[in-house]
């Protein structure tokens, strides 16, 4: 109880509120406008966090990264463009309500199934919390680095089809983390003589280099588009109602949500996937997913919401970032002095508690701006494209201008925004690269560590939780190698 | 289901090909460029990580060139090409912009720079262009005046009577 007051304690002020209610509110608003997403925001807006408490600098970015999806859904289920990638899926039942005529009757199942979705997956964080405070300890170094190389391989597998070139943008991630000078003996790594490069390639110049100045570039050298949307009537509450029909649906696919979301690399689009697949198989009408099946639409949206939360799990207690965003947040952390491992749930519990207490008040605040403010959204949406790319060229210069008021940087970060330009022109990964960079940097100061302490390689696995991760590493990149030559068998006997 | 998509995109074999030949100079530097002594465990030799890093670029963009090598790649190369330089005029306009900043200070760039670039994304109308300023005007006093984000003054603020110098220098 005294830990539940002291977090009640931290959150109890009224610049943490607002953060949080500008976090919410623009986090939907920017997820409801398409080729914004919540990467570009997080990556602009974490500079300008700096100046400010960390919790509050924490509840603002937490509040764009847990509401973005929601906003997401607009565009998704009445223009038939997601807001962000990871309503893609979205598009698929709920634009074919629309041409029917049940646009509203799509959004509000779409809100209805992101709450449930989120608030699930808040819940699960809260009575995970005791669990992972007791086995986070137990993570030392060996087990950190053990499970940051299964993050990086779960990463790089995780991109069907395009596994090597993700390969090799992860191990340019872990490169390009080194350069500068290396922290135990001082030495210089890949500065070719150049002062500038000593202090190290800063992780925040490249996510806004490759998510929002190539994001701009992206805006700018397309063809201007303005998605026309008409105004919604009537009220957007029923999809509550509705949502209790489907409510085994809402619950499988916001546990495929926490699931997908605590394993790193995985994330979104995997949750998505095997949610939409069993709403599919165990629905009585399943010729209906795809054209306007009100599960399919609730699969979608219930179980991209719960990610966010769950994926707060390997990040806090362990440190480990799953995704970009998370990796992002990960520098939001760090920016704010508060280190997310092990030692955040013995030493701060009050702190994480109050993290899940915001999440859950921004699931909230969200729902019930939507349900209130969609018809103002809908002319938000129609914002032109290069317009945006304007704002979002403008607003990289603050977020790396003012980290060290460096033109360098500033030169750094546009070098990234062309290289990831072109990545997203050929539709190859960007997110390998983030987190090469962080794991990597983990995985390096981690091995040195553990190194220090085992005289044999297999003194690394000696441990419970460390042979665990062993063993699912092993099974990992053993089950790709099975499903690797079970499709060339195919390929070859077709 | 292959593990590698069947047909490449227009420029995705020049990408990973430059992508390669770098990773390759980078690997060819590691002697000069990491340290790595004769004495201490391999695991913490400061050339251990970086080599890491690019012995798997070297891998992985040599193994993707030689598994797509025989794929015909879909027409285009010139055409894509094209695109990726035209992003270079918005990297040019983004870095006077940058240049600009500390000289004329945030909000007379902003503006301008929202501004200019709205007539060269080819909007004419005064709409769009007053948008276009607001949106400078707007960004500067979340960021700067709002928020206290550190962008320095501008030295023609410098010129401006002293207490409207110090105003527009703390604020704008």
């Amino acid at each position: 109880m005294d830990l539940l007051l002291s977090s009640f304690d931290i959150l109890a002020r009224w610049d943490v509120l607002i953060a949080l209610v500008v976090g919410s509110v623009g986090g939907v608003i920017i997820g409801a406008i398409p080729g914004v997403g919540a990467a570009v925001a997080i990556a602009i807006l974490l500079p300008a966090t700096f100046s400010l408490d960390p919790i509050v600098g924490l509840t603002a970015l937490l509040g764009i990264y847990g509401s973005s999806m929601y906003g997401g859904a607009i565009p998704a289920v009445l223009v038939n463009t997601p807001g962000t990638a990871v309503n893609a899926l979205t598009t698929y039942d709920g634009y074919p309500m629309t041409q029917r005529g049940e646009g509203r009757r799509a959004l509000s199942l779409a809100y209805s199934a992101s709450f449930f979705g989120g608030v699930f997956a808040v819940v699960c964080l809260i009575f995970l919390s005791p669990v992972l405070a007791a086995i986070a300890p137990h993570f030392g170094s060996r087990e950190i680095f053990l499970a940051s190389l299964l993050g990086i391989i779960l990463v790089v597998l995780a991109h069907r089809g395009q596994i090597l070139i993700a390969g090799a943008l992860a191990c340019f991630g872990i490169w390009l983390n080194t350069i500068g000078l290396e922290p135990i003996q001082y030495s210089k790594r890949y500065t070719f003589g150049q002062s500038w490069l000593s202090g190290g390639v800063d992780l925040i110049v490249v996510v806004l280099g490759l998510f929002a100045i190539s994001q701009a570039i992206v805006l700018l050298v397309d063809k201007n588009r303005a998605p026309r949307t008409g105004t919604l009537s009537g009220d957007l509450f029923q999809g509550f109602k509705e949502l209790l029909r489907h409510k085994r649906v809402a619950s499988v696919s916001a546990s495929f949500g926490v699931l997908m979301g605590m394993i790193p690399g995985v994330g979104e689009f995997t949750a998505q996937f095997m949610s939409y697949t069993a709403a599919r198989r165990g629905s009585k009408t399943p010729e209906l997913f795809g054209n306007g099946a009100p599960e399919g639409l609730i699969a979608s949206e219930a179980s991209n919401n719960a990610v966010p939360a769950a994926a707060m799990i390997p990040l806090l207690a362990l440190g480990i970032p799953g995704e970009a965003l998370t990796a992002m947040m990960l520098s939001v952390f760090y920016v704010h002095n508060v280190v997310p491992g092990p030692q955040l749930f013995q030493n701060q519990m009050d702190f994480v508690i109050a993290l899940y207490i915001a999440l859950l008040v921004l699931n909230v605040m969200v729902v019930i701006f939507l349900l209130f403010s969609t018809n103002l959204l809908l002319k938000i949406i129609q914002i032109p494209t290069r317009f945006l790319g304007i704002i979002i060229l403008t607003l990289s210069f603050v977020g790396v201008y003012s980290l060290r008021n460096s033109t360098i940087d500033c030169a750094i970060a546009a070098g990234f925004g062309v290289f990831g330009f072109i990545l997203k022109r050929l539709n190859l990964p960007i997110v390998p690269i983030i987190l090469g960079m962080v794991l990597g940097g983990i995985m390096e100061a981690k091995l040195r560590t553990s190194m220090m302490r085992v005289k044999t390689p297999f003194d690394m696995i000696d441990r419970p939780i460390a042979f665990i991760l062993f063993l699912l590493i092993l099974v990992v990149l053993g089950s790709h190698a099975w499903r690797m030559w079970k499709d060339r068998n195919s390929t070859e006997n077709q | 289901m292959s593990a590698e998509p069947n047909k490449a995109k227009p420029g995705e074999m020049l990408f990973v090909g430059l992508l390669f030949v770098a990773s390759a100079f980078l690997l060819s530097q590691i002697g000069e460029q990491a340290k790595f002594s004769a004495k201490g465990k391999l695991f913490a030799q400061p050339a251990f990580w970086p080599g890491v890093g690019v012995i798997g670029m070297v891998g992985f963009t040599g193994l993707h060139l030689l598994t797509h090598m025989r794929q015909r790649a879909k027409a285009g190369l010139g055409n894509e090409v094209v695109i990726w330089l035209r992003a270079l005029e918005f990297v040019g306009w983004f870095m006077v912009y940058v240049v600009l900043v500390p000289r004329l200070g945030y909000l007379p760039s902003t503006v301008l720079f929202t501004f200019l670039l709205a007539l060269r994304m080819g909007y004419r109308g005064p709409a769009m262009l007053g948008w276009a300023a607001a949106s400078g005007v707007a960004i500067v006093v979340i960021f700067k005046t709002l928020l206290g984000v550190k962008i320095p003054g501008g030295a023609l603020y410098e010129y401006l009577p002293d207490g409207l110098r110090n105003f527009m220098i703390l604020n704008f």
